[in-house]
């Protein structure tokens, strides 16, 4: 049986062994975990070591090598979730169905446990049902999933209101206002020529809208002049960034632009394979995209000879399967060729070797999305909108503390102050700009603007009224990065987890003036000795908050020299329990009386 | 005599390998005893710690005695020391920290080979155990540190002269070690 | 083609495709490292060699050598921070130096020593970790492994087999063996094998060889691992 399940996934991803994490993705929707009669097939028929497969199980939350329930329920644990009630739910959830987080029912009919933010901060509190987004849930939702789960109801029977999902546009600008025709972006750029479309990217102004904002005609010309065989375009779609979800409402609506954007990037780095690299929390939208794959290929946008040019390209989409480090474009590559997400050494960039070491453009969704418009309107037109040194617009996934949260795009250098007031914002405490890998501004920043050259950020802009506590934010997005190293190297893989536990300890009241000093330390050694910019980026959210409100640190200390960050009494309860004593020997206070 | 320094000294979750060590300072012994007295230590029977100048602790922290003594020498002494393996890092008895200890429990009392009568020991008396033993830096504050199982006679001269002389210790390489 | 790189005010002469810490190496110039070793793949995970280069932090052992760099190898800063790393590398897995085998010998130990490390200064995480004695002529203690990666590449580029991989993320990082039981008694691990004898720390101990020179005769007992670094590893780039 499961032999010839086996047989036809491997059938169906060409026996490439750079499928393997498509191949795994089926057989754990399949039997609910990678079973180890499976893990060996594999390896024989992919002719890759077994360790490389038990690996690759283990480095990704959506693979198991243990049976999950046949209804796998995961909650979004985002900070915004959690402010939406997310706790609450779960608790509900786990009572209604008996089973806690973190575990499997003993009939194995379902499994609950907690999972990185799913992208549905707009709609939350949110979560995945064998994959698939379920959004706004609240109470009586709750009761309906539990009873669906116990009828056993396949999931296809399930209503589709629990699968709903906005896209909550409230602000277009020059992107989403003016959607290109089908054709009519690849049509322009080989009207105006290959290279002076790359000159009018440059002119444009171009960077990249992940974040890091490097300028997109200096990559693409870069891996067009490297000489190799096969060019790859990829586009990273692997958006796992808490607050952000605007590449989810881009594919879902704006997906054929997108894909247009990609076939330019192929015409100018002479690629003919590129790939859409989409976060495994975005299966609800993967037919439709594959379908809109279809239609393209069908109008002869896609496939050979593109539109007459003599350009042959076609994109395959790969799925991730729960790993925020695969947004990192290296690490990226590493989980397309089948591999954990573990971002290389560089040099190389993946410009002169990327996927399978050849070179590749790796672009966010926001930026082919751009290009598109640019190879129709022009450099000028893009470089008049925002600011000298950010061309264009940005746009943004509000979230948090405001009345309309959704999809904004502004031109680049708009101000925090304006954002606010769109978006419904009042009383508010301070705003996490780009995630928890960015910055939090205070109350006293709102005249800063939106741009490179001061807030940068890929898309996330969380909102937090003064009804939050700062701690408590910290505190999530701390966890968030210690759950998200690959632990490839020293500083991210033990620092992440002890500044997880230094912080813990003072947000617990165990804490005295030298571990707000210590925390400080480790945050900048974690900061400037890591590998990647996961790790670089890990104590921000802890540096930018003790940097604004050392107070609020400091009201959690004790006015003593030092104390256990372990409960000591606790540490005694074993003990006491077999000795069947509860005496006052028997007991320690945490700190001396 | 009333400016000589105070020293006091114990063992928690030690062997008093590092005491043993301490001892082979042999003849320096003497120049140290006209610079420094003992307060609480095996070597003077004083029961409880008074204030002093520097504590030097051997052991790790494995049960609730050793978190009161811990204290006490915090409480009284300026500058406390972790001296040797297992008060660094736990040590050889932390070497139980992966096994439970209901399963350390049950195999020393009532499962083990030879056990008769086999209970639980429950006197008031006896200290209970942590369920884990931690290396002493984790309970109070520690401001240094000797390490080596046991740290050697010279590794003790070395850090108690620079002490005196109003230096920061330091050591040559070859006294670094942690066997 | 060659050039210059200059670390800590001396100039050091380097040969294309070089890295930084290859070419310091060739110069006499020590820069502490556990992942590295010449003749593998740089891996670049410890960061224990990590160096400032024109202002940025790099890893010596990845990062090339590239003319007109200014490279500050030895700093307070830097070597607080290696320190501190090394540290981390205690804390992580169970380091009980005086019941290891490997005592002496320990490269974990040695970088320890060169750092001047007297204590572990992190809470630990006692972790969970098991040993496989399960092969006739080699143990594993997972007590000791340091996630260098040096075994798995031994095993795939010197000994042409696959024997090791390191599997999980983040703190919860395991060495795994390609073998059906996910013993080693039952992968085709041979005692010859670079893989068996690469180690750095005590996680993979050939047995009965573990006394044969008392402590207090070893390595590192007497040397600083820099010297001995740089002997073995000059010689290796001849």
């Amino acid at each position: 049986m499961m032999k010839t399940f086996i047989q036809k996934v491997l059938t169906d991803a060409d026996y490439q062994p750079a499928r393997l994490l498509t191949i795994l993705r089926a057989l754990q929707a399949e039997y609910q975990h990678i079973p180890i009669d499976a893990i060996d097939i594999l390896a024989d028929a992919l002719n890759i070591p077994r360790t490389q497969i038990i690996a690759v199980v283990e480095f990704y939350s959506f693979l198991h090598l243990t049976p999950q329930g046949r209804y796998d329920i995961l909650i979004s644990d985002s900070i915004t979730d959690r402010m939406q009630g997310k706790e609450n739910l779960l608790g509900y959830l786990s009572s209604a169905l008996k089973v806690k987080a973190g575990q499997v029912r003993d009939d194995g009919l379902v499994s609950l446990n907690n999972t990185s933010c799913t992208g549905m901060c707009d709609q939350g509190p949110a979560g995945l049902v064998n994959g698939h987004a379920l959004t706004k849930l609240d109470r009586p939702r709750i009761d309906e999933i539990a009873a669906l789960v116990e009828q056993q109801k396949p999931l296809g029977e399930w209503p589709p209101h629990l699968f709903a999902v906005d896209d909550n546009i409230y602000k277009a600008g020059l992107l989403l206002n003016g959607p290109i025709e089908n054709g009519a972006a690849i049509q322009a750029t080989y009207t105006r020529g290959i290279n002076n479309t790359l000159e009018e990217l440059d002119r444009a102004g171009l960077r990249g809208r992940g974040g890091a904002g490097f300028k997109t005609a200096m990559k693409w010309r870069f891996c067009a002049e490297e000489p190799s065989e096969q060019h790859f375009v990829v586009c990273n779609a692997d958006e796992g960034e808490p607050g952000t979800f605007k590449d989810r409402v881009l594919l879902n609506s704006h997906a054929e632009q997108v894909f247009e954007g990609m076939t330019i990037a192929a015409a100018i780095i002479g690629a003919n394979q590129g790939f859409l690299y989409l976060r495994g929390e975005y299966l609800h939208i993967f037919d439709k995209l594959q379908a809109i794959l279809q239609q393209r290929r069908n109008a002869g946008l896609l496939g050979a000879n593109i539109l007459g040019q003599g350009l042959d390209f076609d994109i395959e989409i790969r799925l991730g399967a729960g790993a925020y480090i695969c947004g990192e474009e290296s690490a990226l590559i590493e989980s397309m060729e089948g591999k954990p997400g573990i971002p290389r050494n560089r040099p190389p960039y993946p410009v002169t070797s990327g996927y399978l070491n050849q070179p590749t453009v790796v672009n966010n969704v926001e930026t082919f999305l751009a290009v598109a418009k640019i190879a129709i309107e022009g450099g000028d037109w893009f470089a008049s909108f925002g600011t000298e040194k950010s061309a264009g617009s940005k746009i943004l996934s509000i979230c948090g503390d405001c009345s309309r949260p959704g999809i904004y795009e502004y031109p680049f250098g708009v101000s925090i102050e304006q954002i606010l007031a769109d978006c419904g914002a009042s009383n508010v405490l301070g705003i996490q700009v780009g995630g928890p890998s960015g910055t939090f501004i205070s109350n006293q920043e709102f005249n800063r603007q939106l741009a490179f050259e001061d807030l940068a950020t890929g898309g996330s802009f969380i909102i937090f009224n003064n009804s939050r506590n700062i701690l408590e934010i910290v505190q999530n997005f701390t966890h968030f990065f210690a759950h998200e190293s690959c632990g490839f190297c020293t500083p991210c893989r033990v620092g992440t987890a002890l500044l997880k536990k230094q912080l813990d300890k003072i947000i617990e009241g165990h804490g005295s003036a030298g571990d707000v000093v210590e925390l400080e330390s480790l945050c900048q050694l974690v900061k400037s000795n890591s590998h990647c910019g996961l790790g670089q980026t890990a104590a921000n959210p802890i540096l930018s908050t003790l940097q604004r409100y050392p107070d609020v640190y400091e009201k959690q200390l004790k006015s003593i020299s030092y104390e256990p960050g372990f409960d000591l009494d606790g540490s005694l309860e074993i003990a006491r329990r077999m000795a069947h004593r509860d005496d006052a020997a028997a007991h320690l206070s945490q700190v001396e009386d | 005599m009333a400016n000589k320094i105070k020293v006091a000294t114990t063992s928690l979750a030690g062997c008093f390998g590092c005491h043993m060590s301490f001892l082979d300072l042999d003849e320096r012994l003497i120049a140290l005893a006209e610079v420094a007295e003992f307060d609480r230590s095996p070597i003077t029977d004083i029961e409880h710690c008074g204030p002093c100048d520097i504590g030097l602790i051997e052991g790790g922290v494995c049960n609730s005695e050793n978190v009161h003594v811990l204290r006490e020498f915090r409480k009284n002494c300026k500058i406390l020391v972790a001296v040797g393996a297992c008060a660094i890092n736990g040590g050889l008895p932390a070497m139980r920290n992966h096994i439970s200890l209901e399963d350390c429990l049950l195999e020393a009392y009532r499962d083990g080979i030879g056990v008769e009568n086999a209970q639980i020991p429950n006197d008031p008396e006896l200290p209970l155990l942590l369920d884990k033993v931690h290396p002493i830096h984790e309970v109070v504050k520690v401001d240094y540190y000797l390490p080596g199982c046991p740290p050697s006679a010279d590794v003790f001269w070395a850090f108690l002269t620079a002490l005196l002389e109003g230096r920061e210790p330091s050591y040559p390489y070859e006294l670094v070690h942690y066997d | 083609m060659s050039g210059t790189i200059n670390i800590d005010g001396q100039n050091i002469p380097f040969e294309e495709g070089q890295t930084i810490i290859e070419a310091a190496t060739a110069a006499g110039v020590y820069i502490p490292h556990l992942c590295h070793q010449p003749g593998y793949t740089p891996h670049g995970s410890c960061k224990v060699c990590t160096v400032n280069v024109n202002g940025r932090n790099c890893s010596a052992c990845t990062f090339p050598a590239v003319e007109g760099q200014t490279i500050v190898n030895n700093s307070a800063e830097l070597e607080q921070d290696r320190r501190r790393m090394t540290q981390m590398l205690f804390v992580e897995g169970n380091h009980f130096c005086p019941s290891c085998e490997k005592t002496g010998n320990c490269q974990l130990q040695g970088v320890a020593y060169h750092l001047n490390m007297l204590d572990n200064h992190f809470p630990h995480f006692f972790a969970n970790r098991e040993m496989d004695a399960s092969h006739p002529d080699i143990l594993i203690d997972h007590n000791r492994c340091i996630f260098c990666n040096l075994c798995v590449r031994a095993s795939r580029e010197k000994d042409g087999k696959n024997v090791f991989g390191i599997s999980g993320r983040g703190i919860n990082k395991r060495l795994i063996i390609n073998s059906d039981s996910g013993q080693l008694k039952d992968s085709d691990i041979d005692v010859n094998d670079c893989a068996a004898h690469i180690c750095p720390t005590g996680a993979i101990l050939i047995k009965r060889t573990g006394y044969q020179v008392p402590i207090g005769k070893r390595i590192y007992d007497h040397h600083d691992i820099s010297e001995v670094a740089l002997m073995e590893e000059r010689e290796h780039g001849k």
